[in-house]
């Protein structure tokens, strides 16, 4: 798995560290099971407080992305977990909501919503 | 969770300077920034804490151990840096060896060996040979030759070129990656803590500002900036201070008191900009 961290962004290091960390799970980069680098490692690596990696750890285990075993270290949680699918359907809710309101600003019907919808779904079965 | 340092209600005043009220805890396994500016009381806060000054009240505890009545204990297990080196100049490397293992009975004569060569010290030079740099090493490398487990800075990287400052970066995040060893370590060069550092311990002038953790405290505020004519007096009034210029103001906000001002632009606050915006001296600033 690859961190880039940046200093410009204004989005704080652990936020970044989640983020990717999550984006790696949800792509199936990190697979079950895995470990994520030890937290202490992975701060001395990339030069940052071993309490900001601690609270990405930590948050990334309360959304139920990983399991936290005392002293083995941070192991990722299937997607097939109940959390991680709740985070999966709460992703796929987002994405409609902002759909349904550029829909609204263009507006289009529920009916032509739908087919548009529709036709998606078609179009991208292969993935 | 264990804690290295302790300091407890610290005082000391002599001449027109007050240390008042101190504390603050670094637990074990972490690196705690000691930051404010020049005559904050910094270096008299380590002082007190190497019992280099008699505190006048209050507690402070190295490991458990107290500083004072049980002083030599304590010290075993404490490694320290001075930004200018403490050793005779005249010496050879391998005589402050010499000098220094006796006092400690854990010394690893192999380990002294194997860092003097990781950080590229010949045993056959002078104290006084070495650069600035390198005597910093040579202080570190004494440390971690008998253990220290929480190693106390001041002002380390001042007068450091920006590699050495990396280099003792990477050393000190290397030193507590294992989790069993701190590190109190005091500077003005906040760019060193801006990353690495666990927590920090704000002192201005003699009085203590914060003690937490690193994100905690540069999540406090938020600098908000804009025309002049957007410095409103409501923004004035919850400013901790604001800078104006002809073409507009910078100003130094509580991060919760920042609602109000969506419409300017809001970005996070460096520990460095914190500092200047709180510190009494900066004053003429705005």
């Amino acid at each position: 798995m690859k961190l880039i961290l940046s200093n410009v962004s204004g989005i704080p290091i652990y936020e970044q560290i989640k983020r990717q960390v999550k984006a790696a799970i949800l792509s199936g980069e990190l697979k079950e099971e895995e470990a994520l680098p030890s937290l202490r490692t992975l701060a001395k690596d990339l030069k940052i407080s071993v309490l900001t990696v601690t609270r990405a750890y930590t948050e990334l285990e309360q959304e139920g992305f990983v399991r936290n075993v005392q002293g083995r270290g941070c192991f990722v949680l299937g997607s097939s977990s109940e959390l991680m699918r709740e985070q999966l359907i709460r992703k796929v809710e987002a994405s409609l909501a902002e759909a349904i309101k550029a829909a609204r600003i263009a507006n289009l019907s529920r009916e032509e919503l739908q087919q548009l919808f529709d036709l998606l779904l078609e179009v991208n079965t292969d993935d | 969770m264990t804690d290295y340092l302790e300091v407890k209600n610290l005082s000391k005043s002599f001449g027109r300077f007050r240390l008042c009220d101190i504390s603050f805890t670094l637990p074990k396994g972490y690196i705690m920034g000691l930051i404010g500016p020049n005559g904050s009381g910094k270096t008299t806060t380590i002082k007190l804490i190497l019992n280099m000054l008699a505190r006048d009240s209050g507690e402070i505890r190295i490991l458990g151990l107290d500083n004072i009545a049980d002083e030599q204990k304590a010290k075993a297990a404490l490694g320290v840096v001075f930004d200018t080196n403490y050793f005779s100049e005249d010496w050879q490397v391998a005589q402050v060896e010499q000098a220094i293992s006796v006092f400690y009975p854990g010394w690893d004569s192999k380990r002294f060996a194997g860092l003097l060569q990781t950080f590229q010290i010949a045993p056959a030079r002078k104290v006084k040979e070495l650069s600035k740099g390198m005597q910093m090493k040579l202080m570190l490398a004494c440390a971690f030759s008998y253990d220290a487990k929480l190693l106390i800075l001041d002002e380390p990287t001042s007068g450091l070129d920006p590699v050495s400052r990396d280099e003792l970066l990477q050393i000190l995040s290397e030193y507590i990656e294992d989790g069993e060893h701190s590190v109190l370590f005091s500077t003005h060069i906040t760019a060193d803590l801006e990353r690495a550092a666990d927590y920090i311990t704000y002192l201005s002038y003699g009085e203590l500002f914060f003690s937490g953790s690193k994100d905690e405290f540069v999540d406090l505020f938020r600098i908000v900036k804009g025309g002049t004519e957007e410095l409103s007096a409501d923004l004035r009034a919850k400013a901790v201070r604001v800078r104006t210029f002809p073409t507009g103001f910078e100003a130094l906000v509580k991060t919760e008191d920042t609602g109000a001002f969506s419409a300017l632009s809001i970005e996070p606050a460096t520990i460095d900009e914190i500092l200047v915006f709180t510190s009494r001296k900066g004053e003429d600033y705005a």
